[in-house]
């Protein structure tokens, strides 16, 4: 097993490097930065001048080298735009994006498991004949049509909830945050159930299957037939057993929940990493992007390994073999 | 009973004291003009020298002033000076406003101006383009300063509006008497504080976030202007729905940049209203006359060395077609490459070649292209509005004439580079003219050179010494001659292929009105309540 852990965290390694070779090679097709950075009215000379103080005449390889050592110690630059340090500007929007996604992740589990379970179980009731052609609808349309539809509900025309922005925030040290006020949590409504109704529906939908394959299988219907409570058959074995498969889609959605995120936040303008990026891309700014990439990457191979260790807790046949 | 009559008597209090708070809050909103608006981007750096981009000037004007501003119809007045002439054929005279303090309190003296305008001089600043000409200031008494300039400069009070005057003893203590380097590791205090003597303190920044700005009550325009806004709330939404969304559900006053598709529907809204005015920016196309061979025409030799395929191409393009159906009405044909705004225009300037495909197709042939030849036309798709839209429609235009044009839309990161490096045979492009002088224009459109904004590769040696000669010549009336004659001289030979002037749209509440500016820079100070 630790042999095993040692082989994911080397794989892990490598493709971090790769990750930020990759995204590094696409900024060379990005487009100048300086265009962008610099006015119409800047001479050729200025321009030339600017570009060479950046480093961006430099060799592909040492530029790469720069970048790599740099980002290692967690520097990763001055944005183009903003004249801010990198690093800064994605502290101070990481709260916003890990509130939206850990809310919309709960959201999307504790509902798509319950939900899943109860129409595995209860196959033929209405409720289960409503949700199921719901989340047809849930996994099929685009997140931004979805997050403009809550708009106008409940924005336009009901006038409930704020169309845009964060609302409210409270300042705890570094950390901004949405739950402490009524402003913040009405403003947290709209953007989270958008990220969560996609993921809420495929987890709902693949616990159902999971759960109707595994009631079909002769141990539930021993324990049926032993007498054992119908919680202790669903929950205690049946829904146990159908975790393997829901471990690793849930901990792959995660990290879409985060790379989606980038889509709800700019249609909510949820001032987080992903609106960040949006905007770093049509600005060409390079360190920015490079440092979300990164980072991004680095989130889902985290969490990758762990979900390689849930693994190992879920299912005790895996523990042996390491 | 006694116990019972104290309850009701505490919760009366109670009521009583809700009560009172509740109707001081609702006093003190009512007595509070805050404006509440959004657009797509926000201005990169509170540093006034640091980013010469609409947005960032536009944020600059508000917190702060310069020695000459451009009122709400764009024409120069007294802004921090008061009044200014040349003493000299290269000294020019300002004398400063009396009494003007800085956000802190202290006051704006002749140490400022020359501060600033040596700050946006330095190596680092992005504006040194509009003050090339200034070689030193020279304080005179402390409201009175002398601008030495290396030739005669007629523009100098225009170039100088986009000069912002900073507090000198505030940039020494904050270590920001240069702007923010990019190549520094570090930001520095500018990019998020402000000290001007302007009509608004900034009260808040965050930057892509948020932007709040108070009321300067003691700022010497108060009364000149209405100045009647207590607060300003900026907030950049950069998803066009949810811009529209924020505005029909009242939760923004005031849209900048409304998309054209809902500006019917923000109309038919009661409550909102939508105003226009043309912008101080053209688009167009330009041609690659300069080489021998084209890149991506499929001919050995440049068809656009002759004028007849210019000529032609012109004829071709219907652009009332595109005005109509790509924009919707919200733009003014063009049938030269400045704006109404700019000195030097003229309507007879602005009259089109008419569409005429029958006479396209003739010069064509005339100039030995019977069957037409193919090439491409490199397009960006996030600069202007429905640019790739335009060129997709002068694609379809052009090959009813037998000209087989391939569209390459792509960002404007990478399309302009091309058009700066001359790799680009046919090009879209859309200017604006910060001085409103045609001499800009000129500079950058018609004179030749080897790399920059000029893509037309077009060398015609007495253009380029009449753009010279005209930024140099003081007497106005023979300026306005030679202004004039250049433009004859370039509208005929047609360099480039003008489409439209672009339109500014405004969407706001109509419990307010403000007046529109050709520059996008709304001017709050004149914003009136009903």
């Amino acid at each position: 097993m630790f042999l095993k852990l040692i082989n994911r965290l080397f794989q892990a390694l490598m493709t971090m490097i790769f990750v930020g070779l990759v995204s590094f090679l696409l900024f060379n097709f990005v487009g100048d930065p300086i265009s962008n950075m610099v006015g119409q009215e800047t001479s050729v000379e200025d321009r030339d001048a600017l570009r060479e103080k950046l480093g961006l005449n430099d060799p592909f390889l040492a530029q790469f080298a720069r970048f790599g050592s740099n980002a290692v110690s967690g520097n990763f630059g001055i944005s183009y735009a903003l004249q801010r340090p990198v690093s800064t500007l994605i502290a101070e929007r990481m709260p916003a994006t890990l509130e939206l996604v850990a809310t919309s992740a709960v959201v999307a589990i504790v509902l798509g498991v319950l939900l899943g379970v109860y129409t595995g179980i209860n196959r033929h009731s209405w409720i289960s004949k409503t949700i199921m052609p719901l989340s047809l609808i849930g996994v099929s349309l685009p997140t931004f049509v979805i997050g403009i539809l809550l708009i106008y509900i409940f924005s336009v025309t009901l006038g409930w909830l704020p169309s845009f922005g964060r609302g409210e925030v409270t300042q705890i040290g570094g950390w901004s945050t949405n739950f402490l006020t009524i402003g913040g949590l009405k403003a947290l409504i709209l953007p989270s159930t958008t990220l969560a109704l996609f993921q809420m529906a495929l987890i709902m939908r693949l616990v159902r299957s999971e759960m109707l394959e595994v009631l079909r299988t002769d141990y539930i219907k021993f324990a049926r037939a032993r007498g054992l409570a119908p919680r202790v058959v669903h929950f205690g074995h049946a829904l146990r057993n159908t975790l393997v498969p829901v471990i690793t889609i849930i901990g792959l959605n995660i990290g879409s929940l985060i790379a989606f995120s980038i889509i709800t936040e700019t249609v909510f303008q949820w001032p987080g990493m992903g609106l960040l990026f949006i905007q770093s891309v049509t600005f060409g700014d390079i360190p920015v992007m490079a440092a979300y990439l990164v980072l991004i990457a680095a989130m889902f191979v985290f969490i990758n390994v762990v979900v390689d260790i849930l693994y190992l807790i879920a299912d005790p046949r895996l523990r042996g073999r390491g | 009973m006694k116990l019972r009559s104290t309850t009701a008597f505490a919760a009366a209090r109670v009521l009583a004291v809700a009560a009172t708070c509740l109707s001081v809050t609702t006093m003190s909103a009512a007595a509070e003009n805050v404006l509440r608006w959004a657009a797509q981007g926000d201005a990169l750096t509170m540093d006034p020298m640091s980013a010469s981009e609409a947005p960032t000037i536009a944020a600059s004007r508000k917190i702060y002033d310069s020695l000459v501003y451009p009122d709400k119809d764009v024409k120069f007045v007294a802004g921090l000076a008061t009044s200014w002439e040349p003493i000299g054929p290269t000294t020019w005279e300002f004398n400063l406003r009396q009494g003007v303090k800085f956000h802190d309190g202290s006051d704006f003296t002749a140490e400022d101006v020359k501060f600033s305008i040596e700050r946006a001089k330095s190596e680092t600043s992005d504006y040194q383009g509009y003050i090339e000409s200034v070689t030193g200031v020279t304080i005179v008494d402390p409201m009175t300063v002398h601008i030495e300039t290396s030739g005669p400069n007629p523009i100098l009070p225009n170039q100088l509006a986009t000069i912002f005057i900073m507090s000198k003893a505030w940039s020494e203590a904050n270590d920001v008497t240069q702007p923010q380097d990019r190549s520094a590791g570090e930001e520095t205090f500018a990019v998020r504080n402000a000290m001007g003597t302007g009509p608004y303190k900034l009260a808040l920044r965050e930057p892509g976030i948020r932007t709040v700005l108070e009321k300067n009550p003691d700022w010497w325009g108060a009364g000149e202007y209405p100045h009647e806004l207590d607060r300003i709330e900026f907030t950049p939404i950069s998803n066009p729905a949810t811009r529209v969304a924020a505005l029909l559900s009242g939760e923004i006053d005031f849209l900048l940049d409304p998309p054209t598709q809902d500006l019917a529907r923000i109309e038919n809204t009661p409550g909102l209203q939508v105003k226009q005015v043309a912008q101080v920016r053209t688009i167009f196309l330009g041609m690659n006359q300069g080489v021998d061979k084209l890149l991506t025409a499929n001919v050995d030799e440049n068809p656009f060395k002759d004028i007849r395929v210019r000529q032609a191409i012109y004829h071709a393009i219907d652009v009332n077609a595109i005005q109509r159906k790509v924009m919707r009405g919200f733009a003014i044909p063009a049938g030269v490459v400045t704006s109404p705004a700019v000195h030097g225009y003229s309507e007879e300037l602005d009259e089109r070649l008419a569409y005429d495909p029958e006479k396209a197709r003739t010069l064509l042939a005339e100039a030995g292209y019977p069957d037409g030849f193919s090439i491409q036309l490199d397009c960006p798709n996030d600069r202007y509005i429905n640019d790739e839209a335009i060129c997709q429609a002068a694609v379809a235009m052009l090959a009813k004439v037998g000209i087989d044009v391939s569209l390459s839309a792509i960002s404007k990161t990478l399309h302009f580079p091309k058009i700066h490096n001359r790799e680009t045979d046919f090009y879209m492009l859309g200017w604006g003219v910060p001085t409103l002088d045609s001499h800009f224009a000129f500079s950058y459109l018609y004179k030749s050179a080897d790399e920059g904004w000029n893509g037309t590769g077009w060398v015609d040696p007495e253009v380029d010494a009449m753009t010279d000669a005209i930024e140099v010549e003081i007497d106005l009336a023979k300026r306005d001659q030679m202004i004039a004659d250049l433009w004859k001289n370039v509208d005929d030979n047609v360099n480039y292929v003008p489409i439209h002037h672009k339109v500014i749209v405004w969407a706001m509440s109509d419990k307010f009105d403000m007046p529109m500016s050709a520059d996008n820079d709304p001017r709050f100070r004149y914003l009136t309540y009903r």
